[in-house]
């Protein structure tokens, strides 16, 4: 009988639903068949065969809403994250909204500010999923100004097919005041202010029987944004209260982050000055934790997102959450149509350029035997000499005619692998890449595209460090809007090794209608770190084949 | 007892598939993908004005596509419809709504690129991806095409050059009706 009722209530939702809900979604499935290869160090796991699926349906109607994800891991794909196995769902919620108040009950993502204090997202491609399960609450009680509440804990993993949770307790708020959007003497003021707040806090449980252990910690901060005409500014800052983990190596050091952008920017140009300093700020709902797992903030690295392959995935740097204090300054140019430089199109140009160190730490006052574990003193943007990460890079863009348009960029990346480990190398790693893109409109549908990038890396005292030099080349030609076929080959001519001089052949072809994508790719793939946002997975090479399809609804 | 169960069960039966009959014609109308609506999401855009998704298309048609500064195809994609964007905009009351999915990691360099290259388009920030999800995007770049009721009556997932002139026929026949 109870199971009829539930049959009965499902058949009339499904009314409902389908009368006059809205329905959105989406689909992605990715299968992998490997093939043994020796020469790359590719492994065939012993299924041969290896699956990723997941379906999100997201379902409102009127001020109701509810949404699911279901994922499936049969067994995951090589190089995602080995926490995931078997079908269920990973994701689920219930939840109300108008315009006053915003309530969802189970699982949400979350973002404070720039969420350096709290921020849960999902990366589908990286295998990151930090979701909240618990309760949200948004309350916009009036004009510009909007307070949250979340309360509840994290995806760790998911297995066999289910989602486990991760040992502590999340609770936080946030406001934000836009003040021209609430005060009505401001309205129409070039001078535009948003003002911000956030608390987190964390609980787990002291089990540890060798040290006192906080079991509650909290993170706090302010920020502001202000716009006046071209100019924007912007500012955050947050402190963390003793935290001790296996990540700092359980100290009782407090912890801070700061992040601020200056901006100018009027039509055809952009100039961007930012500037980050990050200090025992590993932040996790179970302070036993590594990796990418239950992480309650977000630290973003301050550097330019590369694409081209060689540059985006040997040697991309990550934020190092135990301290540092980086800068970036990014510029963008276009020469009007019809000037000199500019042509006929306009032409654009690029300038980046970023810089981490290692923060300044000093001991006076340090008495390393004293039972507070306060290890060592700091101030925000202390920098010390040791550099982390540096990279120097600009880029041209230029349509020359209806059908040739091209694009040149060059890159001057060092990275300190001592610290960042993207690699067995030793010491700073010093690469220069260029890039040289070309498209040729043939026709209406039809275009060639293709890339030659170069990458040198710089000798040092004993011989090449790492892999040594690399070249690319990538052919592809698209028929508009349906089909594109690729051919790409990398080639690492430049290793010591002579066993490692290896090619990386890999032929792709795709199939689009609307919002449906089907893609097959054949060949070998390089080991390197797959990133997005700062956030890294290193993929191991492989050989083979992968059948990827995403569909939206 | 049992009976009176068996009735009931009958009973909800009974209502049970009345209800999907009447569900299985009803759809017949509007079962297209023109049935799927923008979702409400708040977002803010460029200067931190909140705007709710679902007022977007309150001035008419609406091309909203989804792009990072990361992601050259989509780059390629809105500095191509740049170029024709005056002529469209004349010709069909067209916005084109471009959703920046950068994260804080490049977040700030999205106004930087949009000046920089002069568009002229609407530009909101989802950083942490609520619209993204919301919209059932896989992967950038993803351009929908929504028309003055907020109906989504086309979409296209990648880019490849003259798939702009595929978006136009679409909007063409759109202001037509």
């Amino acid at each position: 009988m109870k199971n009829l009722r539930a049959l009965f209530s499902l058949l009339l939702l499904s009314q409902v639903a389908f009368a006059q809900g809205n329905i959105t979604g989406n689909m992605e499935t990715v299968f992998q068949y490997l093939n043994e290869d020796s020469i790359i160090n590719a492994k065939q796991p012993v299924q041969k065969g290896l699956m990723n699926s997941y379906m999100n349906v997201f379902y409102t109607q009127g001020n109701f809403k509810a949404g699911m994800r279901f994922e499936s891991y049969l067994p995951r794909i090589q190089g995602y994250p080995n926490r995931f196995d078997g079908t269920g769902i990973g994701m689920r919620y219930v939840g109300y909204q108008n315009d006053f108040v915003d309530v969802t009950l189970g699982t949400f993502y979350e973002q404070f500010g720039t969420g350096l204090a709290l921020r849960t997202y999902e990366d589908r491609n990286l295998g990151y999923d930090n979701l909240l399960d618990g309760m949200r609450i948004v309350l916009r009680p009036g004009k510009g100004f909007v307070v949250k509440g979340v309360y509840g804990t994290q995806r760790l993993s998911f297995q066999q097919g289910q989602i486990v949770h991760g040992a502590g307790l999340v609770r936080g708020t946030d406001a934000e005041w836009h003040l021209n959007e609430g005060l009505d003497f401001l309205k129409d003021k070039k001078l535009d202010v948003v003002l911000g707040a956030s608390f987190v806090s964390k609980f787990q449980e002291d089990d540890n029987p060798d040290w006192i252990l906080p079991q509650n910690v909290g993170a706090y901060g302010g920020r502001v944004k202000l716009t006046y005409g071209n100019f924007y500014a912007d500012g955050e800052f947050i402190q963390k209260e003793q935290d001790p983990s296996s990540d700092n190596q359980y100290i009782y050091n407090y912890g801070h982050a700061a992040i601020f952008n200056l901006r100018y920017t009027k039509k055809g140009l952009g100039i961007l000055l930012s500037g980050k300093s990050v200090d025992n700020m590993s932040f996790r709902s179970d302070r036993t934790k590594d990796l990418q797992d239950v992480l309650i903030n977000f630290l973003p690295s301050l550097n330019k997102t590369h694409t081209y392959n060689l540059v985006a995935t040997l040697y991309p740097y990550a934020t190092q959450p135990m301290g540092e204090v980086a800068y970036q300054a990014d510029l963008l140019y276009t020469f009007k149509k019809g000037s000199q430089l500019g042509g006929k199109y306009g032409t654009t140009v690029g300038l980046n350029y970023s810089t981490t160190y290692r923060p300044e730490q000093t001991l006076n006052g340090i008495d390393l035997n004293d039972s507070s574990r306060v290890i060592y003193h700091t101030r925000p943007f202390a920098l010390s000499d040791s550099l982390y990460w540096q990279d120097i890079n600009f880029n041209i863009t230029k349509k020359i005619n209806k059908q040739w348009s091209g694009i040149f960029s060059y890159y001057d990346i060092k990275i300190n692998n001592d610290v960042v480990k993207v690699s067995d190398a030793k010491g700073i790693i010093h690469a220069r890449i260029a890039v040289l893109e070309g498209t040729y409109k043939i026709n209406a549908h039809h275009a060639l595209r293709w890339e030659l990038q170069g990458m040198w890396v710089q000798r040092n005292d004993e011989g090449i460090n790492d892999k040594g030099d690399w070249a690319t080349a990538l052919v592809e030609y698209t028929i508009s809007p349906g089909w594109f076929f690729s051919a790409m080959n990398q080639y690492n001519y430049g290793n010591d090794d002579l066993s490692k001089r290896v090619n990386y052949p890999i032929i792709t072809c795709g199939y689009i209608k609307d919002a449906t994508r089907l893609t097959f790719s054949y060949g070998r793939q390089r080991a390197g770190l797959f990133c997005v946002g700062g956030v890294c997975r290193p993929v191991p090479a492989n050989n083979g084949l992968m059948i990827n399809l995403t569909h939206s609804f | 007892m049992k009976i009176q169960n068996m009735k009931k069960l009958f009973l909800l039966l009974l209502v049970g598939s009345l209800s999907l009959t009447v569900n299985a014609q009803e759809p017949t109308v509007e079962t297209s993908l023109s049935q799927k609506k923008v979702p409400a999401v708040k977002l803010v855009d460029m200067s931190g004005k909140s705007i709710n998704t679902s007022d977007l298309t309150a001035n008419g048609p609406v091309i909203i596509s989804f792009w990072a500064t990361w992601c050259a195809p989509c780059k390629k994609e809105l500095n191509t419809i740049h170029e024709v964007y005056e002529d469209w905009v004349a010709e069909t009351g067209v916005t084109l709504v471009a959703i920046a999915i950068d994260d804080e990691k490049t977040k700030s360099q999205v106004p930087v690129y949009v000046n920089g290259k002069a568009w002229d388009y609407t530009v909101l920030m989802d950083p942490n991806w609520d619209f993204k999800r919301a919209m059932g995007v896989n992967n950038v770049p993803h351009t929908f095409l929504v028309d003055k009721n907020g109906n989504i009556v086309y979409s296209h997932n990648n880019y490849a050059p003259g798939d702009e002139e595929k978006l136009y026929q679409e909007l063409l026949k759109l202001s037509e009706k």
